[in-house]
Formats: C-alpha cells, structure tokens, sequence
C-alpha cells in the first residue's frame, strides 16, 4: 500500500496541472451542488420558522396560499379585507383563547407598514414558539408610535424616537406620502429572520387616523385634518387583513375552521398555517428541486471531464504501466494507482469546493439576509449535505475504477512490452 | 539450490488468437553465473521468450522452471511476486517512470520486494545510499540521483534502468536490447560496466540483441533458431 500511495501522488503530482484543473472544476460544481442544497435547507427552515403557535390565520376568501403569503410574507396585497365587525364576532368566539388582527397596505420607504393591537406582541410566535423580543423601546402607546423590525432600523439607521413618514401602498413613488402625520419610533425589535425584521408596526387606531382625509386610495381634495385634531375623530377601526388565532384546544381547529369558512356575513377563509406552509413549499420545491438537480448534473459533467482526462492521460502512460509491471506491480496495483489518483482528484474538489463555499458564504451573508431575507447565520453543513458530499467522493470513486479497469486491460495485454 | 537457473523442457507457446507464430523450444538450460547472448531475427520469438522467463508470460505446454521454481503452476500475482523478488529487467528504450527522481527509480524494486529490499540493505545503510552507491558503479555520481530521469541523455538513463536491474541483488537479469538506442562507444562502455557488475554480484545474465559484434562480451553465445524446433519462428 505505501509504494502505491506513493507513486499515485508522485504521479498526480507530474500532472498536476491537468489534475489541478480538473479538481477546481469538480470543487466548482461541488459548490454549485452544496451552495444550492445549503441555500434550500435553509430557505425551507426560515421558511418553516415564520410562524408556530398560531391555530389559524384568516382572511378574506382567496387561496391559502395568497392568504399565507400576504399575512404571513408580506408579499403580494389582499383583495379584500374583513369587516371589523365579524372579527369582533370570531374572536369572541368561545374556543379562541386569543385573536391579533393585522391592517396591510401601506409601506415605508420599501418596508411593509402593519397595522395591529399589541396583542401582536404578546401571540404572535415563530420558530419554537418563540415571542417577538424588543432590543429597545417598547410597544406602541400613542397614536403615531412606531415599532420597527431589526432590519428596517438597521438599514435606515433609526434610533428611537427617530420621526418618519409612511407612504401609501407600496409606496416609493413618493407622491402619495402621509407627510402630514409623522410617527415616532417607539421600539425596536430583536432579529428574528423573518418577515417582522421588515415591517413597521403602528396600532389600527393609526392606520385610521392616517387615512381619515383619504379616501379610495387617494387624499381627498381640499380636505386636511392635521395630526393634532386626529383623536377627535372616531378612530375605531372599519376593516382590518388578515387575523392570526389561537384556540383553546387544539382539538377544535378543524371545527372552527368549518366555523369560519361558513361564516355568513361575508364569504372568509381560514388556513392551519402548517398546512398552508407544505402546500405553499411544495410550490416553491419544484424551482428548488430543479436547481438541485441541475447542480448534480453538473457535478456529474465535472467527474466525467476527469474520467475522460486520466483515460486520455492513458496513452502516453502506457510505458509507464509496463516499467511499474516490470518491477513488480501486478495489475490490481496499476489498476488502484488510476483508482486513487482519481479519487485523489475528487477529494481535493470536494475539499476545494467546501472551503469556497465556506469563503463565499461569509461575503454572501449580509447580501441574501439583506436582499431575501434568507438568514443564513449558520453556515454548519447540513446533514444532507454531508451526504450530498459523501454520494459525490462515492460517485468519484466508482468513476476513478473506470480508468483503473483500462489500465488493469491495458497492462494485462502489455505484459512488459507496451505497444502503441 | 541447485546450479541451473533456468530450465526449459518441451515448452510451447502460442499468443491466443494469433496462428502464424508458435515458439517452440524442446531444450534450454542456463546455469547459475552465466552470461548469455541471445539472438535471433526480428519476430522470432526473443522478447516473447523473456517474458515467459519473467513470468508474465505462461506456456501452453511444457516446463519452465526459473530458479528451481515451476512458473507454470503460479498464480498471476504470484509469478508478479516472483519477478521482482528474482529477475532484474531491462530494455530498449523508456526503462524509466517519468516522474521519479533517479534514485527513485533505482529504488523501485524494493518498493514493491521485501527480498529485494533486504538484500539491498544487507550491504549499505540505506536503500538510497545502496542506490547511489549503484549509480557512482555505473558512472553516474552523486549529483545526479536527486534528477528528474527526463533531463537525462538517453545513454545515462539507460544506466539508470542497468543500476535498477541490480538494485537489491537479483538472481537473474533479463535485457532486451538494452543497447539498440546507444553508439557503438556508448554501447560497449555501458555492456562493460553491466557485465562487471553481474561478475561481481554473480548475477545470470540474458542478453538479447541482434547485434553480432556484442557476442564476444558473453561467455555463451546462442540463436533462437537454434534452440526452436523445426516448426518454430515465423510460418
Ligand atoms: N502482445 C502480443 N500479442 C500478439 N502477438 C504478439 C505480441 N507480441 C509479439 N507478438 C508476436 O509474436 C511474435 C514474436 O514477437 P517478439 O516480439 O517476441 O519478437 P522479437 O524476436 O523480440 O523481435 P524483435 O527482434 O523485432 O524485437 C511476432 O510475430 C509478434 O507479432
Ligand atoms: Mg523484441
């Protein structure tokens, strides 16, 4: 065995710069491959974090995944909204042990603007049931307090009692700003990777006082009521989103969902979130599958360019083959010599490949958790990839005896004689 | 151990597949120290004979005994074994692997030959010191053992594959044409230093050439055809 794991690295290392090459190529797709596979496992978690603890979430009739996505993401607008009336019905409902309404629509400076009660502080769970958490502050008390999402104070900077100013919609255009009434910030929450890290939230009493002089989406000409005279006014909220619930019982989910998806007064939906997440994942896991398997075929391109490098390496090695035979190395020796340098190259891409990603995800970090609010804070390689990674060197491996197996023919037929 | 190192009876062999050639020798006996001179016409059968001798090689008929050792009855890794703890080989051209430095390729042997490796190290400390110590015999000194063998001339390299042929004492060296690729200085200079070293080790030697003018170096001198019966070489 030493004479042969010496002579594959002598040999590797006389060709290193074919083999050097190759192996970067197979690291390529190894990245490619484990980037992909690394990105989905995390996807799918945050994914699975954004919400726990809740029984229902529930809006207006549209297709669960719509609701998801607009209540849960913030991606997407709702089409209509619930009568505040019949979410004062529901959740005086005997079996719901707590109900947190949300009010969507309008936005800051790009971040999703949601209106709620600080119930929302108090019910609503991620990740293993965890509560939102305030890095500072603490929830909104007046009319035109703020609280404001990790990410959307990190990246304007604001601190509290910062003064900013929501815009209607999606906002961004400027043009439809609520300028005339200001917010203060009034806490800032912890991180949490998901949606909340970019929301703004104020109380439903302020969505209603934003939008007194509005109407139809648009300010209402020669009609201004400044922010002082606000509290006069009836601000009890008319409609709101979307509502997350908690049951008493778990038991009585089903029966409460009949309960709502019947509900007389206006046509309502309502969706376990757990299930809604699966429907709305399998959507999403065609993309995800596709890249997955398109990374493998380029793994499977990389370790056949090796295949085909060490066989076109063969030829001229034939006299090579008949000196090793010559001095004693049977064919199963030249045979695991093709082998090992093969996987030799395979282990050194695979390594390659893993410390790209290593280097690679460190500066891509802050950009995903920016851009898509993907966290990828832990970059520990999944079990999945470890075995995406040990199916690669195994795959290696097996690809590594097909040259062996020439070089076993070719020296049989050789003897200590090579012909060309 | 008895005197004769390679004894030849009846042996036939035939490459599968291939009609036009059989190599057929009824008797062939070499003895313990003896330096022969093999001849014979292109395609008569030579190199086919000494890869039977190293055992790469198997007969289809008779025996073939190298070294009181029946080759025919080995196994194939048993007869791998078999070459590189006995015979020394060396050839025309392109003894060496590419990639090693000369004393590497010296040392070879040993790599793949406890015997060889302990013969070697019988008489020097080290198998490099053993392997330079080869080397320097054969007019190469000290500088050129840590070389990559491609920087070589042909004439040094073919000197390098001599020094590895006796590297850890083997019993027999078998050459082919060892030196169809040098000059005539070159040729006789190299055949000196070979055959003074298989002198002195008391190693058996087969040579193979077609040159005529070599055969006053051996001390036996002998024509393929001579040894093949009637039906042998090319039909
Ligand atoms: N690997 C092989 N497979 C099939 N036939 C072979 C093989 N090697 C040699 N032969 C055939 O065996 C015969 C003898 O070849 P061999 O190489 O032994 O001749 P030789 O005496 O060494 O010739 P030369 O002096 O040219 O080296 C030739 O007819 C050759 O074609
Ligand atoms: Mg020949």
């Amino acid at each position: 065995m030493r004479p042969l794991l010496f002579l594959a690295f002598a040999s590797a290392w006389n060709r290193r710069t074919t083999l050097g090459l190759m192996a970067i190529s197979i690291g390529l797709s190894v990245m490619l491959l484990l980037g992909v596979e690394q990105l989905r496992t995390q996807a799918r978690e945050s994914f699975s974090q954004s919400i726990s603890g809740t029984d229902l979430v529930v809006g207006a009739r549209t297709s669960p995944i719509q609701l998801m996505l607009y209540a849960v993401f913030r991606l997407g607008d709702a089409t209509h909204n619930i009568r505040w009336s019949s979410y004062q019905t529901i959740s005086q409902h005997p079996s719901v042990s707590w109900s947190v309404p949300i009010s969507l629509g309008d936005s800051h400076r790009g971040f999703a603007v949601i209106g709620t009660t600080t119930d929302y502080f108090e019910y609503f769970r991620y990740a293993d049931r965890r509560l939102l958490a305030f890095s500072s502050g603490k929830p909104f008390v007046d009319i035109f307090d703020a609280v404001v999402g990790a990410d959307v104070a990190q990246q304007l900077g604001y601190q509290l009692g910062d003064s900013i100013i929501l815009n209607h919609g999606a906002g961004g255009m400027g043009l439809s700003d609520h300028a005339d009434k200001p917010f203060r910030v009034s806490g800032i929450l912890k991180r949490t990777g998901l949606s909340v890290d970019r929301s703004v939230h104020i109380s439903l009493e302020a969505i209603e006082a934003i939008h007194l002089d509005w109407q139809g989406g648009a300010p209402m000409p020669g009609l201004s009521i400044p922010a002082e005279y606000v509290r006069k006014f009836d601000l009890a909220p008319k409609e709101i989103t979307a509502i997350f619930i908690g049951l008493k019982s778990r038991a009585g989910v089903f029966q409460m969902q009949r309960y709502i998806n019947q509900y007389k007064t206006e046509p309502l939906l309502a969706v376990l979130p757990g299930v809604a997440l699966d429907e709305l994942w399998s959507v999403v896991s065609i993309v995800e599958k596709s890249l997955l398997a398109i990374s493998a075929l380029v793994v499977g391109v990389g370790l056949s360019g090796l295949v085909a490098v060490v066989l076109a390496g063969l030829g001229e090695r034939r006299r090579e083959l008949a000196v090793l035979r010559s001095v004693g190395a049977g064919p199963g020796v030249v045979f695991m010599l093709l082998a090992i340098e093969g996987l030799m190259v395979v282990v050194a891409g695979s390594l390659i490949g893993l410390s790209g990603l290593m280097v690679l995800s460190m500066f891509a970090t802050p950009i995903l958790e920016t851009h898509l609010g993907i966290s990828l804070a832990t970059w520990t390689l999944s079990a999945e990839s470890w075995k995406l990674l040990l199916i690669v060197m195994a795959t290696g491996f097996l690809v590594s005896l097909i040259p062996g197996y020439r070089a076993y023919r070719i020296s049989l037929a050789d003897g200590l004689t090579p012909r060309l | 151990m008895s005197q004769t190192v390679i004894d030849i009876q009846n042996l036939l062999f035939q490459w599968p597949g291939r009609e036009g050639f059989r190599l057929s020798i009824p008797n062939f006996q070499v003895d313990r120290g003896e330096r022969v001179f093999l001849q014979g016409a292109s395609g008569s059968g030579k190199s086919t004979l000494l890869s039977l001798l190293g055992g790469v090689l198997v007969p289809q008929q008779g025996r073939l005994q190298v070294l009181d050792t029946d080759l025919t009855r080995m196994t194939s890794s048993e007869r791998d074994r078999f070459r590189v703890d006995h015979v020394g080989l060396l050839f025309q051209q392109f003894n060496l692997v590419p990639y090693l430095s000369v004393r590497e390729n010296v040392i070879l042997p040993c790599r793949f030959s406890q015997r060889r490796r302990g013969r070697a190290l019988e008489s020097a400390d080290s198998l490099e010191l053993s392997a330079d110590r080869l080397l320097g015999q054969l007019g190469l000194d000290s500088t050129y053992a840590q070389q990559r063998v491609t920087s070589l001339s042909v004439g040094q390299q073919q000197r390098v594959a001599a020094a590895r042929s006796l590297m850890g004492h083997p019993d027999l060296i078998i050459a082919d044409e060892p030196t169809s690729a040098l000059d005539a200085d070159r040729q006789s200079e190299f055949l000196n230093v070979l055959l003074g070293r298989c002198n002195e080790e008391g190693v058996t030697l087969i040579f193979v050439s077609h040159d005529q003018r070599l055969a006053h170096h051996f001390n036996r001198s002998i024509n393929l055809s001579e040894l093949c019966s009637f039906n042998a070489g090319p039909v």
